[in-house]
Formats: structure tokens, C-alpha cells, sequence
């Protein structure tokens, strides 16, 4: 039939109304009787509220209430909670910090929130936020998270000793530490991976409303996962019960994790407007993001690769310290435990490691999942490694990774991960010979007598993504499941809108799981649509990070289309009087096998809801199904990055003049918009390792880079020219055989572009953001 | 933003009058600078007078020996101006570097040197070429008019009206820019004057844009970058932050007026 089924190359349909400025964000839709929130936020990094006076505020044209954090505690309001539990390797769970809203007697880092001022417009409620008087006693501060644990440390948690949340580890210590032992070459590694900042075009909103006749309450807010987002602001913060809530997550402008989390800002608007009365909204400034989104990454690590004398590796293992910042945040445990712990066998067979991680509290904003979560981190310290141990050993970077590739599926690593399928050398070949590694010498010279150094690097990284089977989480900690559901509903005039519980903020769902529906239904692709972001239409959803929506998201599709066609077949059959099994869909028909004889889609829909011709105490009327569905297996995308670069020595300037990226995503859906996730991906990891880099003031816990002006977001020209090319191993674990490729981009440059600098630079003494300062001073020592 | 009032003035007399109304109004030309500033409710003046629409204030005139642009004349406009080019193409060049092209477009050549940013581009432009500031009430030559941080001669309310840049006989721009500002971290105008060499640095020193004598001296006797070899600031008056300690800095002005002078060459 059409060319708009799988693999089809269309344009994504949600653009026309992206850039012709037709889409619907949080921050465009207004209420009747709306007004509007502005926060007071601590302006010091640890300090006790030692008074709030709304007085001044109070006096103000326009201000028409504040509310302190004992307000909300007197309305028996719960915190925000953090849904996945990790037990420390004594057995104990981790301590979790209370996450009070707004801080009733405590602030922890700069930017917590204090009170909230309603006001008739933004500018009244901005004003208002400014006249509270809020005395604080301030208190010493600790940024960094290799001093939290320090003796003298002050305490993030009254409660919690020496800021350890957790000291959780993964793997046989033993068999590793024997393996380390009769090793004929040990690499170490001490790599810190820098705290980012996320950053997503539309900052975070919320308008909440309330109907006193009803009691219904109504959330309209920038979430990457809806019903999660309700089932915390009913079950576990309060504010109502979850058959009286509705969250509508309309088009929101990009996430990157930064939007799965529930935050303290549309938990206040949303109770808000239900004490007032009146609709409440929200709409972060840049600078408040800056504050108050949750960060990603901040670990520092001392990592060592045990190599025997053929430099086949032995074992692996690692000590990271990672940064929680105040409070946990909805699934920051997770993050540097077991999406990070659970990566360290890379692409590779070890048969031993072991890591231990320590999350500890500091006074910073909360961090948690930003794309490619824990996964960024674990193969910046692998691919690092490996890259050192081939210099170190004088291997050739990409025949040791080759030597040591996992060949042979299923495998099973020693952090728990079971990888199912790969290719790992057709990945590495493939852009070897894309990037003519052969003759990246003659090239290293030409750039030499230009005055530049130029350095090439390797990432060959894997990843778990198709989040994931809801039993295999919950036995690590999770508080959820994370299967996927979907609804799919035939129209009787053979329209179709598909419920799903995936959210798309910029990945082109509507495009890509339409080309699903279009190849399985053979209709054309206009008569699709996808409905996600609400609570009220859609049965229920886990949402979208992990790369999960394609291996997950469409697979519940895809059982919920198993079902329409059965039940659409059975109909078929009684009309034309044959049996199911001698019904075909093709063209948008349902045909007798070998003969003319046919009902088309419109028609067999038009049936389906008339049930004029059927017995309907054999088949009930209408067609819409629901499938939930839950993965067998993570899936993993694996790929080989390779960056090329050059080095201006006179001024620190890095140029990336070549990267090519060859992906092994399983089946593709459409490849333009899969490219466009690894151009992304690419480039935010190109931001990482180059120039993005979220600083706390060590002394005052001030944030330093709280603006573009300090901030370095990735621009236009900074993008180099990237070549990507993709190999195709299907995923067993789903009946769509994909894999996922939203993260794959950010998790392998990070190491591709650094492995290429300490090339370039002739050693490893560097750090990332790899900013034109720092690698001239490394150019110098 | 804080509230106040914004008049749009026609001629510079109706500015000055309208400034002149009361002790807190403020002059708004691109905006690109006061704009933000007000947002972040870093400055709440009573009223805006808006001078960025008037026409007598925004043109380039290419004289004999000089260029004179008016003050309210945007960035893009001196970058794509195909006389002045001829005349000084380092001006044009500085010009077409300047943020990016929002900013060009609305930003201006007065309103860039009356807030004397230590990191922007225009005070090198005019110190090195030995520009003359005309105001609505005086002329400044650039020498005494950038007077530190942030800091310039202007008086209370006084206009700058239009600049006039000397024709040099050689002159050329390098900036390093600040990798998330794309403001300079480092910028070294250097220039072949009527009145000898001058070499502006901007974007690294303590007290905003400052010359560069010794590298004056050096490049008088020998115009080449071998002359600046082993010439730098001192550290101690150079600015550090996150994205460039003082002696990087340093380093990096050396580097940038070498690349400067090697341009002319
Ligand atoms: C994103 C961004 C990037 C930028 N990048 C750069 C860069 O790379 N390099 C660089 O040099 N600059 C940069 N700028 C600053 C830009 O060049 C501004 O245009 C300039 O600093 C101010 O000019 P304006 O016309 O916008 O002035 P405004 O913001 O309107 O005014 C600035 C100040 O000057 C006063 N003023 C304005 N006109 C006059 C006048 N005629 N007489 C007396 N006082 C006056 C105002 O009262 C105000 O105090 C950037 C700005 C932005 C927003």
C-alpha cells in the first residue's frame, strides 16, 4: 500500500503546527478567573527560616494571598517523594530527606522554593514575591560530592549521617578483586562526569484549576508522564484523590528528562487554586529553570580495568560518588545505581566487576535522569578505560575493543543485564571505514604542519533502554511497573485515534506510531491520530524517558491493533459468510484469501457499530481494544561513535572536523526522524564534553552558571558535520523487533569526543567541559 | 519589569526634553542591554526615552578622512555598509561579530559604548582608531570617554549623538569570544594611525577596555607579529572568571593581536 508504513522516511505531521506557532503549550492556555503564582526562592544555599513576613506583600495592588510551607503542612499535605528505593549494601534502605513543597523551616539549596505569592498578573504576583520578608540564619554549605561525606561537613538532613543517602554496590567483589590480582596490566581512571544543566526550549508550567461544585481538580502541566505525575499528587502528596484529578500534559517544548519529575511548583499551583478558588499558573523564567529544573550527571569516579598479557579483560571496577543534591528527586536513586552500575560490561565480556556507588546529599538542586541517565556516565568511564588501556599497552584502540566485543547471544553480564542481540563488529567496521581510520596518521600530519594537533577516539557504547519488565524493576526498587498501555478506537466512519500512555515533548510520536497503525491497518496515514497527554482520555501510562516509547509505547500498539484486526476478521468473516482464518487485511480490505470478494476498512467499521450483520451475542458491537504491555527484556541499542578533531594549541580551541556514528537500533520506524534524535543526542553529548557545565560557588553555594552568559548551551556552529549510518540486529524482546534511540547520541560522544582530545593532546589530563582554557592548560603542563 | 513610562522621541531635542522631565528616565536605544536589565529588575528607572527611531541618529557617512556613524545606528547595519568597508573594513568586520543577528539588527553602536561593557567590542574599535564621541553637548575623543567599568565620561542625561572614526592606514580585529556570551574574552584591535599605532584590548581588563603601549611601541618599529612576541598584559590587571584566568587571558591577547597584525600583512 502506502509508502507511510514502517521505515518510511515521511515528514513528522506535528510539525506544520509546531512552526506555524499552532501548538497548544501549558503556558498558552488560559482560564477564566486565572491568576498567577511567583515563588520566593531562597536566595542562600543552607539556612534556617527563622520568620516570613507577608505584611509588605500582603499591602500590595494585586497580591491576593501568599502561602508559607505551613499552610500546606496544615492542609495534612505529604512531600515529594523519590519512587524508587535503593538498599545499601549493608541491607539498609537509603534515608530519604523530607521534601517539603515549600520549605517550611529549612532551606537547602539556592532557589528553594519558601513561599508562594498569588497575584492578579504575573508582574503583581513578581512584585508581591519580592515585598515577603523572609529572615534566614544562614548555615555553611557543601557543593561538592567528595566533601559531603567530610567529617566537617554540614548536614543537608539533620538526620542523615555524613549526607550518605545511600553506599549501594553491584557485582562480585571477591571474584573481582582475584581477578585484579593476577592481572598483567591495571588501568585506572579518576574521571569526574560534569553536573549539566537541561535546558529544554519551553521551561516548566503548570496552571492548575479547581471546581468547588465538583470538587474536580484539573492540572494542565509540562509532564513527560501524566498519569505518574497524578498518582504522586493524589497517593503520596494529597492534594486530591486520583478519580478527582486530571493531569493534561498538552504540547510541551522539549524535556530530556527534566519533565518526569514532580516538582514543588505545580503541586503548590495545583493545591492553590483549589484554596482559592481561582485558576492558578505558572510559568517558569530562564532563570528560574536554571535554579530549580533537576540537573543530570555530577559523579566523580576512580574506575580500574584489569587486562590480562593478550589484553583480553579481566575484570572491571569502580567507585563513583554521586551528586543527589538537596532531595531526592523523583527517580534520582535510580540513576547512579541501576542504570549506571548495571552498563559497566559495555560491549564487552568481563567476567568480573564490581562497583560501588555512594549517593550523597549536597546543598545544589535535586539531580536526576537527563538524557541517557546513569547510561552517559557508565560509558564515559568504560569507553575512557578502554581507550587508555590501548594506549597504555600500545594497542590499537579498536582491534583491543574487538578482541574483547561480546560475540556470542544471549549474554550474560555480571551486573545483571542479559543482552539479547548485537553486532558489535559490524558497528565498529562499518565506521572504521567511514571515518578511513586507516589513514587518520596522514591526516594527524597535515594537521601538524598546519600547527594543529589533531586526535581521533573511539565510543562503542551499549545501553538498556525499552524501560522495562515491571517485574525485573520492582525486585531492584522501583515503585512502579513500566509497562506501556494502549487504546486503539476505530471510528465507525474507519478513522482511528490510538490512546497511548507515551508522551511525546519532541520526539515525533505522532508521526512514527501513526506509521505503525498506517503498515499494520493499511490505511492511509492521515486517517490516524495519536492522542497522549491526558489523563481523562487516555486509560493509563507510564510516559516517556528511558528510549522507551518506541520498544514499549508501540508494542502496546501493536497488541491493541492484534486485537482490532482479530475482532475486525471475525466480522469480516460473518459477513461474508466464510471463516476467520480465510479473512485477509490488505489495502485497506478485508478479502477472502484468493478471491475477489472483499469488504473495505470504512465498510467493516461502518458494520462493526451498526452490528446489523453479525449476531452481536456472538461479537459485541463496535471495535476499540486495549493491550498493556509489558517487555520481556531491556533492549540494547548498542553503536561505534567516532570523533575527530583538531587543536588549535595557540588558544585551547577545539573543532570536531569529522564524526561519524554507525547505530544499531533494531528496526527503524522512520529514519529521518531517528536521525534527528542522533543529531541531537550527538550534539548534546558534544555539549558535555565540550562545553556545558553547571558550577556551585564552592564557598557561598551560589550557582555560577545561572544564565547563557556562563552557561555554555550548545549552538548551531558548534554542530559538526555529522555521518551516520545504522546496522540491524531486530530486538527479540518485542514483536517490533526496535530497540530505542532517543539517548544514544548524548551516551556515546561524551567519551568518542574525549578519547579524540587526549589523542589529540598526547595525554589524559583533562577534563570535560573541555572549554579552550582548560585544554590550554593542559596543552601547557 | 518594574512599571514606567516609554516615550518614543522624534529629533533629539524632543529626547532631551523629554529626559529632562524627570531625574530617573533613562535613554533606550536597542535595548539589547537595558532590556535584559530591567527584566531582572536589576534597574527600575521612572521612564524610558526611546531614541532608537530617530533617523538623524542612525546613518554612516563616509567622509575624506574619517567615517562618522550616527549613535543609534544597529550593529548590522555598520557590518553591511559597502563604504565603510572600503574605508575601514576592520570596523565592519567587528560589527558583523557582534552577538548574533537579533542582536545586530536591534543592538547599537551608541548604545555599545555608553554602557561600556568591559567585554564588548566597540570601545577597542574606538580607542584604537582614536574615535571622536560627539554628544548633544560635547565631543569626547575615546581616550578620555571610557573611564572603567561600566563606566564612561557621559553626564547625567547627555546624548551621544554620532562617532567619528579616523580612516587608519591599516587596522584589524581578532576576537576570541567568550564561549557562552560570544561576548570577547579576548579582543585586540590594532591600528596604523594618523596619530602613530594603537592596539585596544577589550573583554580582559579589571577596568574594561584599555591600549596596549608596549605592543604600540613594538609594532611602530616593526609591523609584524614576530614584534609581538613575548608581549602580553600583566596578569594582575586582567579580569578572571569561570571561562578565563588572567593569565590565559593574557596568553590570549598576545595571540589574538598577533593573528590581528598577521591579517594586515
Ligand atoms: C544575546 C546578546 C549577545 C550580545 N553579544 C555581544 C557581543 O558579542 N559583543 C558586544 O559588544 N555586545 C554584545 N551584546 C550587546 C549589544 O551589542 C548591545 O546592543 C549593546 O551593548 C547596547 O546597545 P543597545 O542599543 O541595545 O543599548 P540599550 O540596551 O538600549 O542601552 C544600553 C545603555 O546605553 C544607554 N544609551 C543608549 N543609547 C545612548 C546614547 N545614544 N547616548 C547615551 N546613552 C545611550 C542606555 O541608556 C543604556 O544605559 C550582546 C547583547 C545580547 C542581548
Amino acid at each position: 500500500m502506502s509508502n507511510t508504513g514502517i521505515g518510511a522516511r515521511i515528514e513528522r505531521t506535528e510539525d506544520k503546527r509546531f512552526i506555524t506557532g499552532n501548538g497548544r503549550y501549558t503556558d498558552d492556555i488560559n482560564l477564566p478567573g486565572q491568576v498567577y503564582a511567583s515563588f520566593v526562592r531562597s536566595p542562600h544555599a543552607h539556612a534556617k527560616v527563622t520568620g516570613i513576613d507577608a505584611k509588605d506583600a500582603l499591602a500590595l495592588k494585586g497580591v491576593v494571598k501568599v502561602f508559607t510551607g505551613k499552610d500546606m503542612e496544615a492542609d495534612g499535605l505529604g512531600g515529594l517523594i523519590c519512587g524508587w528505593t535503593v538498599t545499601s549494601k549493608d541491607g539498609e534502605p537509603m534515608k530519604v530527606g523530607g521534601h517539603p513543597s515549600l520549605a517550611p523551616e529549612r532551606v537547602r539549596y539556592v532557589g528553594d522554593c519558601v513561599a508562594v505569592v498569588i497575584g492578579e498578573s504575573r508582574e503583581a504576583a513578581r512584585l508581591g514575591a519580592e515585598a515577603v520578608a523572609v529572615s534566614y540564619e544562614e548555615l555553611d554549605a557543601v557543593v561538592e560530592p567528595a566533601q559531603a561525606q567530610n567529617q566537617n561537613a554540614p548536614k543537608v538532613h539533620e538526620d542523615i549521617d555524613k549526607n550518605l543517602c545511600f553506599h549501594w554496590e553491584l557485582g562480585d567483589k571477591e571474584a573481582t578483586d582475584a581477578a585484579f590480582d593476577k592481572a598483567a596490566h591495571v588501568t585506572h581512571l579518576d574521571i569526574v562526569n560534569n553536573r549539566l544543566i537541561p535546558n529544554a526550549i519551553e521551561p516548566r508550567a503548570a496552571l492548575g484549576d479547581y471546581n468547588p461544585g465538583s470538587g474536580d481538580y484539573t492540572l494542565y502541566t509540562t509532564s513527560q508522564n501524566p498519569h505518574v505525575e497524578r498518582l504522586v499528587l493524589s497517593a503520596f502528596v494529597g492534594v486530591a484523590p486520583e478519580h478527582k484529578l486530571r493531569v493534561i500534559s498538552p504540547d510541551v517544548g522539549g524535556g530530556f528528562g527534566s519533565k518526569i519529575f514532580v516538582y514543588a511548583e505545580e503541586t503548590v499551583c495545583l493545591w492553590a487554586a483549589g484554596k482559592i478558588q481561582r485558576p492558578v499558573k505558572w510559568t517558569a523564567e530562564r532563570s528560574e529553570s536554571f535554579l530549580s529544573d533537576a540537573h543530570g550527571r555530577d559523579h566523580v569516579t576512580r574506575a580500574e580495568l584489569a587486562l590480562d598479557g593478550d589484553g583480553r579483560f579481566l575484570a572491571l571496577r569502580a567507585h563513583t560518588v554521586a551528586n543527589l543534591g538537596a532531595y531526592l528527586s523523583t527517580f534520582s536513586s535510580s540513576v547512579p545505581t541501576y542504570l549506571y552500575g548495571t552498563l559497566l560490561s559495555g560491549q564487552y565480556d568481563i567476567a568480573a566487576i564490581h562497583v560501588e556507588v555512594e549517593g550523597v546529599y549536597t546543598h545544589t538542586a535535586p539531580v536526576d535522569a537527563y538524557r541517557g541517565a546513569g547510561r552517559p556516565e557508565a560509558t564515559f568511564v568504560v569507553e575512557r578505560l578502554v581507550e587508555r588501556a590501548a594506549r597504555e599497552t600500545n594497542k590499537d584502540p579498536a582491534e583491543l575493543r574487538k578482541k574483547n566485543f561480546v560475540t556470542k547471544f544471549p549474554h550474560q553480564t555480571p551486573v545483571i543485564l542479559n543482552y539479547d542481540t548485537g553486532d558489535y563488529n559490524a558497528c565498529i567496521d562499518r565506521a572504521s571505514e567511514m571515518i578511513d581510520y586507516k589513514s587518520f596518521d596522514k591526516r594527524r600530519k597535515e594537521a601538524q604542519a598546519k600547527g594543529k594537533l589533531r586526535g581521533i577516539g573511539f565510543s562503542t557504547y551499549i545501553e538498556a533502554c525499552g524501560l522495562a519488565p515491571s517485574n525485573a524493576v520492582g525486585s531492584l526498587g522501583a515503585g512502579v511497573g513500566l509497562w506501556e498501555s494502549a487504546e486503539v478506537r476505530v471510528n465507525p466512519t474507519g478513522n482511528v485515534e490510538v490512546l497511548t500512555g507515551a508522551h511525546s515533548h519532541g520526539q515525533g510520536h505522532e508521526t512514527s506510531f501513526a506509521q505503525l497503525v498506517s503498515d499494520r491497518l493499511t490505511i492511509p496515514i492521515e486517517d490516524i491520530t495519536i492522542v497522549h497527554g491526558d489523563t481523562a482520555s487516555v486509560q493509563f501510562g507510564m510516559g516517556t524517558y528511558g528510549s522507551r516509547s518506541a520498544a514499549v509505547g508501540m508494542s502496546a500498539i501493536d497488541g491493541a491493533l492484534d486485537k482490532v484486526i482479530t475482532k475486525a476478521k471475525r466480522i469480516a468473516a460473518h459477513i461474508l459468510e466464510v471463516q476467520p482464518d480465510d479473512i485477509e487485511l490488505a489495502d485497506a480490505a478485508f478479502r477472502i484469501k484468493g478471491t475477489n470478494k472483499f469488504i473495505p476498512w470504512g465498510e467493516l467499521a461502518l458494520n462493526a457499530y451498526t452490528a446489523h450483520k453479525f449476531s452481536t451475542s456472538e461479537i459485541e458491537p463496535g471495535l476499540k481494544e486495549t493491550a498493556f504491555y509489558d517487555p520481556t527484556n531491556f533492549t540494547f541499542p548498542a553503536g561505534c561513535h567516532i570523533c575527530e578533531l583538531e587543536v588549535d594549541p595557540q588558544t585551547g580551541c577545539v573543532e570536531i572536523v569529522d564524526y561519524v556514528a554507525v547505530d544499531d537500533f533494531g528496526t527503524i520506524i522512520n529514519p529521518m526522524i531517528v536521525e534527528g534524535q542522533v543529531h541531537g543526542g550527538v550534539l548534546q553529548g558534544i555539549g558535555q564534553a565540550l562545553l556545558e557545565n553547571g558550577v556551585y560557588d564552592v564557598e557561598t553555594g551560589q550557582l555560577v552558571t545561572g544564565s547563557y552568559m556562563d552557561y555554555t548551551m550548545p549552538r548551531a556552529h558548534d554542530a559538526p558535520p555529522l555521518r551516520l549510518d545504522f546496522t540491524n540486529t531486530p530486538a527479540p524482546s518485542n514483536p517490533l523487533g526496535v530497540k530505542g534511540c532517543g539517548e544514544a547520541g548524548a551516551i556515546a560522544a561524551p567519551a568518542a569526543v574525549l578519547n579524540a582530545l587526549t589523542s589529540a593532546i598526547g595525554h589524559e589530563n583533562i577534563s570535560m567541559p573541555a572549554t579552550p582554557a582548560k585544554v590550554w592548560r593542559a596543552i601547557q603542563t | 519589569m518594574y512599571p514606567f513610562t516609554y516615550h518614543r522621541a522624534s529629533s533629539i531635542e524632543q529626547a532631551q526634553a523629554l529626559l529632562d522631565v524627570s531625574d530617573d528616565s533613562k535613554l533606550l536605544a536597542g535595548g539589547q542591554t537595558l532590556i535584559p536589565t530591567l527584566k531582572q529588575h536589576l534597574a527600575s528607572p521612572g521612564a524610558l526615552v526611546d531614541i532608537g527611531k530617530i533617523e538623524a541618529l542612525r546613518f554612516v557617512r563616509v567622509e575624506k578622512a574619517s567615517v562618522v556613524v550616527g549613535a543609534a545606528t544597529p550593529h548590522a547595519q555598520v557590518a553591511g555598509d559597502g563604504k565603510l568597508a572600503q574605508k575601514i573594513p576592520a570596523l565592519a568586520h567587528l560589527a558583523g561579530k557582534i552577538g548574533d543577528p537579533h542582536v545586530r539588527n536591534v543592538g547599537t553602536l551608541g548604545g555599545s559604548i555608553a554602557n561600556n561593557d568591559p567585554a564588548a567590542d566597540y570601545p577597542a574599535a574606538c580607542l584604537a582608531l582614536g574615535a571622536t564621541i560627539q554628544t548633544d553637548k560635547r565631543n569626547i575623543s575615546a581616550d578620555d570617554f571610557f573611564t572603567g567599568l561600566f563606566e564612561t565620561a557621559l553626564e547625567e542625561h547627555e546624548i551621544i549623538t554620532e562617532i567619528s572614526f579616523p580612516v587608519p592606514k591599516l587596522a584589524a580585529y581578532e576576537k576570541f569570544p567568550n564561549p557562552a556570551s560570544r561576548y570577547a574574552l579576548a579582543g585586540v584591535f590594532v591600528a596604523q594611525t594618523e596619530a602613530g599605532v594603537r592596539v585596544a584590548v577589550t573583554g580582559a581588563g579589571v577596568n574594561g577596555v584599555f591600549r596596549m603601549t608596549e605592543m604600540e611601541s613594538a609594532l611602530a618599529n616593526n609591523w609584524s607579529a614576530d614584534a609581538l612576541e613575548g608581549i602580553s598584559p600583566s596578569a594582575d590587571s586582567l579580569l578572571s572568571d569561570l571561562h578565563g584566568a588572567a593569565d590565559y587571558r593574557a596568553h590570549l591577547v598576545n595571540v589574538m593581536a598577533k593573528r590581528a597584525v598577521a591579517q594586515t600583512c
